[in-house]
């Protein structure tokens, strides 16, 4: 899960990270208001999670009310198109108005969960406000990192080490940096981040330490014990469908193919859209059904697949397990007669039950349904019949 | 021969009266093996529905049958908990099958599993068999071989659990047996990896080549290619799924994401394929690529 600049700012400031003064806001009006509450030049920021807001014209430093009038019904009324976003863009409904800083350095820290050491690692870098994974491409030596003791966590002489490593010597000054440090890490662990990151870290020419921008994802399978982000929780940013997936414990990723794809299994279902790939065609979604699938189940994961107008094809790939392959084409046949498909849909089966599954499904005539061999047949039959 | 479990392996199920403890308990005491009783707080001195006894603790529950091994289907907020009080009772191994286990959870369960001495395998995994003597777990037992005179057997490990079972069908139907499968599980911080794994199955004497099912997510795989380069003496067949999963994006599985450019299933399969590993292209080619090996 992810929240937005503001709410990590939130996160962040009550584990004692001094960050600029800001508002957040929903109106041009409100953002005026923001700027004279403020007095001074601010930062016009607008909180979505795709990045590239910079580039995209949607972070805008204003020095007047008209500036920041403007800044903010331009966010607020245009649908922000950036590299990470596609070409239809995304809605931005908030704008958070930041006092801007005179900034003397910038600098990177994050927490994030080393999965190779099994613990979590705090990185550091003097070379703040850039991309990180650039950093680390270009010049790896520039990134400082402290593995935290899975009992034991952050300790003293680690935080001093990372201090000294950012280079700060003013002793007020690496102070403030060392309780940054803390302040992040307590947040990863009260809130079961993956990733806590604070980029910029600034020194102001005042000597201030301020956190700037911050970004944080939270442990998808932690949120259950964390009231603060199930409210922070914004499902306009989320995939409307995926979203329908997972109300009916599905799992389901759109992609840009033309062939749906719905199988038992995380693992499998990935191999489906590689072997759909492998024989020259295109995966429409990654879908996972899981191991207990019941008729309603199936029956929403294809009018899921089927909400994407690319669809020309489903192939279905069930190993029988827990999940009996009998069970499965009894909630494929219930599909096909409930849904109607006017589209081809190969069928692969296998394991459990498998032989009373095929009769079933071959009492059923049903012409849309295509039965494959295996896994290569399948794959082959499904590719033919879009291509 | 096989590894970690076999016909004699002592087994008791925490969470042996929920719904998944029980269900497959019976699945496990089906296929032969030696369950002894189970766990759940407040049920202590009654019997489950398969006649085991059922204790309060895992201490009572060890002492009183003399179990090895753990099997875990305790709610996800319990389950790390549950692992440590397996580890604290004295069991050698713990395998959790629970699914949406806190990462954090997992880190600081794993630290105390290692300072007991105690082996992991999971979460969010299938278990482990030893086909014809011992499963513990989810799979389903009859699409396995096991070994006899003259067959040649494969160790297989896995961080899926359907694909696993994809490559086991295609293991049998060629006449290959196994001589254990391991269930690593799909989230990022876990207990036994590839390369523990790959050290076993070198040493088994009973196991002829070994298959190794990897997915997008992390760097377990290329770690695993440097040991396989410097260890591993027998044939080693592998494939990693996730080759058109969109970066950024959580693949089902928790430890299924590509992020900062690092998990790629290409990396990951030119890294096997430096170390010598057969990798195979297609999902359903892994059985022929081993029985080519083994020819």
């Amino acid at each position: 899960m992810k929240v937005h600049e503001y709410q990590a700012r939130e996160l962040l400031v009550d584990a004692g990270v001094p960050v600029p003064p800001s508002h957040v806001v929903e109106t041009a009006a409100a953002a005026v208001d923001a700027f004279e509450t403020i007095k001074g030049q601010v930062v016009v920021k607008a909180q979505v999670f795709a990045g590239g807001r910079g580039k995209a014209g949607f972070v805008k430093l204003c020095n007047t009310v008209d500036e920041v009038r403007e800044a903010a019904k331009f966010m607020l009324s245009n649908r922000m198109v950036s590299v990470q976003t596609g070409a239809e863009g995304i809605e931005v409904k908030k704008l958070l108005i930041a006092a801007a800083v005179d900034i003397e350095s910038e600098y990177y820290i994050a927490v994030v969960m080393d999965r190779a050491r099994r613990c979590p690692v705090v990185m550091v870098s003097r070379e703040g406000g850039v991309e990180i994974e650039v950093v680390a491409k270009e010049n790896p030596g520039a990134i400082h990192k402290r593995w935290l003791h899975p009992h034991l966590g952050l300790q003293g002489f680690q935080t001093t080490q990372l201090v000294a490593a950012l280079g700060f010597t003013d002793k007020a000054q690496a102070k403030a940096a060392g309780r940054v440090i803390r302040g992040l890490v307590s947040v990863f662990y009260k809130y079961d981040c993956a990733l806590a990151e604070i980029n910029p870290l600034v020194r102001t020419k005042a000597g201030e330490v301020l956190a700037i921008d911050a970004k944080m994802n939270f442990d998808d399978n932690a949120v259950f014990r964390h009231k603060k982000l199930q409210e922070m929780f914004d499902p306009s940013e989320e995939n409307e469908m995926e979203l329908r997936a997972n109300d009916h414990n599905l799992s389901y990723i759109p992609l840009d193919g033309n062939i749906g794809c719905l199988v038992n299994g995380a693992g499998l279902a990935m191999a489906t859209m590689d072997i759909i790939k492998l024989h020259g065609g295109d995966p429409a979604n990654f879908l996972d059904v899981g191991g207990s699938v019941t008729s309603e189940a199936a029956i929403e994961a294809f009018r899921i697949i089927l909400s994407d107008k690319n669809v020309k094809g489903i192939l279905v790939n069930i190993f029988g397990g827990i999940a009996k392959c009998d069970t499965i084409a009894e909630a494929l046949i219930a599909a096909a007669n409930e849904i109607g498909f006017d589209i081809p849909v190969v069928v692969r089966l296998e394991g459990t039950n498998v032989e009373r599954a095929r009769k079933l499904l071959a009492e059923a005539n049903i012409a849309a349904l295509i039965p494959a061999e295996d896994l290569t047949d399948a794959a082959n039959k499904v590719c033919a019949k879009v291509a | 021969m096989s590894i970690l479990v076999d016909r004699d392996t002592k087994v008791i199920c925490q969470g042996i009266t929920g719904q998944a403890g029980a269900f497959h308990t019976s699945g496990c005491l089906e296929y032969g093996t030696k369950m002894v009783g189970g766990v759940t707080p407040g049920k202590g001195g009654t019997k489950s529905e398969h006649g085991l006894p059922v204790f309060n603790s895992c201490h009572d529950a060890v002492s009183a049958t003399g179990a090895e091994v753990s099997m875990i289907f305790v709610p996800a907020p319990f389950a790390a908990d549950a692992a440590m009080e397996a580890a604290d009772a004295g069991c050698s191994l713990v395998v959790l099958i629970t699914e949406g286990v806190p990462t954090l959870d997992m880190v600081r369960a794993r630290e105390y599993l290692d300072e007991k001495g105690t082996m992991l395998i999971g979460p969010n995994c299938p278990g482990i068999i030893t086909p014809g003597q011992c499963k513990i777990g989810i799979m389903p037992g009859y699409i396995h071989k096991a070994a006899e005179n003259g067959t040649k057997s494969a160790g297989i490990i896995s961080r899926s659990g359907t694909l696993t079972y994809e490559a086991v069908w295609q293991c049998t139907s060629r006449g290959i047996a196994q001589s254990t499968c391991v269930g690593i599980g799909g989230d990022p911080v876990k207990g036994l990896n590839f390369i523990e794994l790959l050290g076993h199955f070198e040493s088994d004497a009973e196991t002829d080549a070994i298959i190794m099912i990897g997915e997008i997510g992390g760097t377990d795989e290329e770690q695993a290619a440097k040991y396989i380069e410097r260890h591993v003496s027998k044939p080693v067949v592998a494939f990693v799924a996730g080759q058109t999963a969109p970066p950024g994006k959580r693949m089902g599985h928790a430890g299924a994401i590509i992020s900062g450019g690092e998990g790629t299933a290409a990396s990951k399969v030119a890294a096997l394929k430096e170390a010598g590993v057969a990798v195979a292209d297609s999902p359903a080619s892994i059985g022929e690529s081993l029985a080519s090996l083994l020819a």
